[in-house]
């Protein structure tokens, strides 16, 4: 338990001291928020009804733009190939770093989201369910992206890649955390989603670090 | 002494799936798999064109079903032959089941796009929309996407044997991802008419329509397997020309 939480204290301080990376995330995260009234006009009723896709669609983004770090530096600099000689198993690793890349890339979007939920005039019941969906949502997210992560790290030009593979994957999560915010026809829809979404996080979270840490082995053989 | 090296005693299969014995007894069967393909897709197209009845609602467009739903089977098939390929790599790490996933790739993507360039032009006459975001239309769409970026993948990679295995495992996970995708977008959206050939109550439509069906549908299948042998061929060939040039670069250097 202490190695593990001892990953989570390295990404952590990784993260924090080269400094930067959250902030220019967050900015992303807000500027797609920010241009798409550009797009589609100043409307707010129009807006507020759209605002849970945007949301979701500005932080599916940030996250998958993000995912290329997961394992990358790790990979060049020969940490992963420690890691895979570490008393702890490199699923437990592969965990302990998606939850760490949680912390310094999910948590700061939910964060920022009031920001965005401010500009696209959302009320205050669609806001607190957007909060919930993206706290939600967006670990399996994450961890979906860790295996694409993972698959693409010995790859040099794989920064694309690792995004339009897991895009088609993910779209679970993008329908059920949107069905979450808004009211669907039937009655109890959201909930519905809500508990779906939950559902698939945790199950993400709990089957892909195997998979991760396979493909993260095959690819340094 | 000497006492001679017991060679293993293989089951069937792995005989007939050693690279060097699968090209000796894929070559002849490959000229009768063209044929019976053919042959049956001879049948299929009279059945489909002159002996089976137009719709009462959508006159002759109901054709177009006998090239959409088998393609549609297909794309299906082909991943789940994909599927057991990686299981192939993964668990024996065998060359021919690498082999197996790299040539099925691209033929399910094409399968996949006919599908729905198909469906597309059976919708415009009947729906009166060439898209509309059905759930099985986006999760067919959703599986293309899938075909695509696993041949992107395909195509980075310089180390074939290093792609085969991660690919794998990209295979495994979008394998156990695309019952969750369909469910999801069948919670999304339905409009879609519901399954209506495997039911347990029998197909819903007639003899003069199914067998047709049936027919195109096994034509279909023998196209694949043909062309996925003669592909799975055409690949451990390249593979050979490739290693043979290699090391005719060695020797030139010593």
């Amino acid at each position: 338990m202490s190695a593990f939480l001892a990953v989570i204290g390295r990404d952590l301080r990784l993260a924090t001291r080269v400094g930067g990376d959250a902030l220019t995330l967050v900015l992303f995260f807000v500027m797609v928020g920010v241009i798409v009234p550009f797009a589609i006009g100043p409307d707010r009723a129009q807006l507020a009804r759209l605002a849970p896709g945007i949301v979701w669609i500005a932080a599916f983004l940030s996250m998958l733009l993000g995912l290329d770090r997961l394992f990358r530096t790790d990979h060049e600099d020969g940490s992963l190939q420690a890691f895979r000689h570490a008393g702890l198993s490199l699923e437990a690793i592969v965990l302990a770093k998606v939850m760490a890349h949680w912390l310094t890339t999910a948590l700061p979007l939910v964060i920022a989201t009031p920001l965005l939920a401010v500009m696209l005039s959302m009320d205050g019941d669609t806001f607190w369910r957007t909060l919930l969906s993206l706290v939600l949502g967006t670990p399996g997210l994450l961890a979906f992206g860790a295996v694409g992560a993972a698959v693409t790290v010995s790859l040099k030009r794989g920064g694309l890649l690792a995004p339009v593979l897991i895009l088609p994957l993910s779209i679970p999560i993008l329908i059920f955390g949107v069905g979450a915010i808004t009211a669907v026809a039937a009655p109890g829809a959201s909930q519905q989603a809500l508990l779906f979404l939950a559902g698939l996080s945790l199950m993400a979270v709990a089957f892909t670090p195997f998979a991760a840490a396979l493909a993260l082995r095959l690819s340094g053989d | 002494m000497s006492t001679p090296l017991a060679t293993p005693k293989l089951n069937w299969f792995s005989q007939i799936a050693n690279p060097g014995r699968f090209l000796a007894w894929s070559k002849p069967i490959i000229v009768p798999l063209a044929v019976a393909t053919a042959l049956v897709f001879a049948v299929g197209l009279w059945f489909a064109f002159f002996n089976s009845p137009a719709d009462y609602q959508m006159g002759d467009t109901v054709r177009i079903m006998y090239i959409h739903v088998p393609t549609a089977w297909l794309s299906q098939f082909v991943y789940a032959t994909m599927f057991f390929s990686a299981i192939g790599t993964l668990v024996w790490r065998h060359p021919l089941a690498d082999v197996s996933a790299k040539a099925a790739a691209p033929m399910g993507a094409a399968f996949t796009a006919m599908a729905l360039f198909t469906g597309a032009l059976w919708g415009r006459p009947t729906w009166g929309t060439f898209w509309e975001w059905d759930g099985r239309m986006t999760s067919t769409l959703i599986l293309l996407l899938i075909y695509l970026g696993i041949i992107a993948l395909w195509r980075t990679f310089e180390d074939q044997l290093r792609a085969a295995r991660v690919i794998a495992v990209v295979t495994l996970v979008g394998a156990i991802n695309i019952p969750i995708i369909k469910f999801s977008v069948d919670w999304w959206n339905t409009l879609h008419q519901p399954t209506s050939v495997l039911r347990l109550d029998g197909p819903t439509m007639p003899g003069s329509i199914l067998t047709p069906l049936l027919v195109m549908t096994l034509a279909f299948t023998l196209l694949f397997i043909t062309l996925h042998v003669q592909r799975m061929r055409t690949e451990i060939l390249r593979r050979r020309v490739s290693t043979l040039e290699r090391q005719r670069v060695m020797m030139a250097e010593s």
